[in-house]
């Protein structure tokens, strides 16, 4: 699956950061070599700069194009809904930003970085977290333990010292079971705690894996249709979880719906997606009324419905 | 290998350690007091080996999702080294032979545990069938192995552990419970940390697992390593306490396939459910032969046992597949919540 990727030149990084040879990497961290190997090759300047952004991305699967030149920036703290009909390529784009596919053209800018294809298993020290539209949990596993393997990626300590119980590994495991419990709590969680995660209902399936994505505080969290299949009364409670996630951890969202009354609502901006390429980016407001929009969503009518001509 | 089966039960009666310590004390206390030698030779002893092997396998195969069909390549690796490191290196007391044979056993496993970073399912169990024919063919090829002894069987030295020899029936059970109840202890333990963890979210999620940050390559081998050299101590006691020979033949595909039997019908993922099936492999035969030479007398000789056991055993593994994927651990935990029921309604 990790085909070879060929990272950007420094020269074009540079080009958007002219101060990056001054600056250098900010963390020691990102310069080690993934095993995707795709490669940071710049930085640019943070503060006032999106914490993501694609430019330009192009993505097919043999002759189908799944997207076309997708530019998109989410701002920091903002709750980004990428809306679209069926096939719009909405999924295809989380993909994309996670680093499950490689984009064919285009890169991905995360926190100043840029990236032919984000390493997927740099994902988590990155700082994002991400859900998945078909149920990704661990069936096997607690509802407990399912979350507190999100923080799996920061635990140092090694399997012999957590079979007997030595070095930090005690410390680490009461980190991430308290940890988790709080998380638990928040999302209101705490009395399936013990439940095997593939026993419950769909909709706490959904809830506990936000936790799980929840529980290492992401600056980005990415959540592909964390509502699909819900009742409408579970849908706004969702809602509300994700804006007290946000408020609560000063996270970054982006969230793929299909239900854009729940989008209208929640989001910030909407960016809206038809056939692979973008054909909205605006406020709630704004795109409700773009006729654009409605007419992707609705279809539109043909200009020559008698078929004169044909 | 979508069965799950779980160590947690809902009817909370007691403590967690209360059961294994009691059943520890019975068996320390109350069986060598009791036991004929008959007991300790055709049943406690196959049956603590083939329990370590299974709880071995369950971590690869019931906990972190590898199928495996070389368990019986990884018990000779542990069984001949140890008998090597025992016959060649001066001086090593039996314990530490026993604990570099399960380095020998893990290293082959890693080996062998390399095309799990690219095959899944049925086709990684293909491959761990190249572990187990060339385990035994380098056995049987290279006499150095068997110390060029001409039969290729040899006889296993004698047990002592610091001068205390531990030649007799039930010598060699003490010596094999402690082993086995030791590492049992720890392969408890390793489920329930985060390493444990993270095998369960390979076998059920490995994108998911990939993306919340597991180290996915690294931990495939680690199940590998420390199951194999669960399986390689369960080489040495299968050799060493309970045939007193070492031999490759007896480490043949057969066995491996028994092994995953075990944890089939005792139940995936449970370290418990390793107890449950070897006991029912173990004891199963013996039984059908009893129960035959009762019914048929004369007429069931070892040629009908061997058949019959093969034909009954396959259908109780089809039984247990289409019935209770969770195997008798499943079984077990169900009986006890409803006679608990029974007895509280009471």
């Amino acid at each position: 699956m990790p085909l070879p990727s060929y990272a950007l030149g420094v020269m074009e990084a540079s080009a958007y950061a002219p101060e990056v040879f001054a600056r250098g990497l900010p963390s020691s961290s990102w310069q080690q070599p993934s095993e995707d190997s795709a490669e940071p090759t710049g930085t640019v300047a943070g503060g006032a700069s999106p914490l993501l952004s694609l430019q330009g991305i192009g993505l097919s699967f043999g002759g189908v194009v799944a997207l076309a030149d997708i530019d998109l920036s989410v701002r920091p703290g903002e709750i980004r809904a990428i809306i679209g009909p069926n096939g719009a390529g909405k999924s295809s784009l989380i993909n994309v930003i996670s680093g499950v596919y490689r984009p064919d053209r285009g890169h991905v800018q995360l926190d100043g970085i840029f990236y032919a294809q984000v390493p997927t298993q740099r994902l988590a020290h990155l700082g994002v977290a991400r859900t998945f539209q078909n149920l990704a949990l661990f069936k096997g596993l607690s509802v407990l333990d399912n979350v507190a393997s999100g923080l799996a990626y920061k635990v140092r300590s090694n399997f012999a010292g957590q079979v007997l119980g030595i070095g930090r590994s005690r410390a680490e495991q009461r980190h991430s079971l308290s940890r988790a419990e709080q998380i638990l709590e928040f999302l209101d969680l705490a009395a399936v705690r013990d439940r095997l995660a593939g026993t419950l209902p769909y909709g706490l399936q959904k809830r506990v894996e936000l936790a799980r994505a929840l529980v290492a505080e992401p600056r980005l969290l990415l959540l592909d249709e964390p509502m699909a299949g819900m009742t409408a009364s579970e849908k706004s409670e969702m809602a509300a979880f994700v804006r007290a996630a946000r408020d609560r951890f000063a996270t970054t969202v982006v969230l793929i719906e299909h239900d854009v009354g729940v989008v209208m609502g929640l989001s910030d901006r909407i960016a809206v997606l038809d056939y692979g390429r973008k054909i909205a980016d605006a406020t709630p407001e704004e795109v409700r009324n773009d006729q654009r929009v409605i007419d992707a969503y609705l279809g539109v009518a043909s200009d020559n419905e008698d078929g004169a001509g044909i | 290998m979508t069965a799950i089966s779980s160590d947690f039960s809902s009817a909370p009666v007691l403590p967690k350690w209360v059961v294994p310590v009691l059943l520890l004390a019975f068996a320390y206390g109350v069986v060598p007091l009791v036991g004929s030698s008959y007991l300790f030779e055709a049943i406690l002893l196959p049956f603590l080996a083939l329990s370590l092997a299974g709880v071995g396998l369950n971590i690869l195969t019931g906990y972190a999702g590898q199928v495996s069909l070389g368990s019986a390549a990884f018990m000779a690796a542990g069984a001949f080294a140890a008998y090597n490191l025992n016959l060649r290196v001066e001086g090593l007391p039996l314990i530490g032979s026993i604990f570099l044979s399960g380095i020998v056993a893990a290293a082959i496993g890693i080996v062998f545990g390399l095309p799990s970073l690219r095959l899944k399912g049925f086709y990684l169990a293909v491959s761990t069938l190249a572990a187990q024919f060339f385990v035994q063919w380098a056995l049987t090829k290279f006499s150095w192995f068997s110390n060029n002894s001409a039969s290729g069987v040899i006889d296993a030295p004698r047990l002592s552990i610091s001068g205390f020899a531990l030649d007799g029936a039930v010598g060699r059970y003490f010596f094999a419970l402690t082993i086995v109840a030791i590492l049992t202890f720890l392969a408890y333990r390793l489920v329930s940390s985060q390493t444990g963890r993270n095998f369960i979210a390979i076998r059920d999620n490995e994108t998911a697992a990939r993306i919340i940050g597991i180290p996915v390559l690294k931990t495939k081998l680690l199940a590998f390593a420390i199951s194999s050299f669960i399986i390689g101590v369960a080489g040495v006691i299968w050799a060493f306490a309970y045939l007193r020979t070492v031999e490759p033949d007896g480490f043949d595909l057969d066995r491996s396939f028994q092994i995953l039997f075990i944890i089939i019908i005792g139940g995936l993922a449970s370290i418990r459910g390793a107890f449950f099936g070897a006991a029912l492999i173990v004891v199963f035969p013996l039984a059908l032969s009893r129960l035959g030479g009762f019914l048929l007398g004369d007429l069931f000789d070892s040629g009908v046992l061997d058949m019959s056991q093969r034909i009954v055993l396959g259908a109780l593994i089809i039984l247990f597949l289409i019935l209770e994927p969770d195997g008798l651990v499943a079984l077990w935990d169900r009986l006890r919540r409803r006679l608990l029921f029974a007895w509280q309604s009471t």
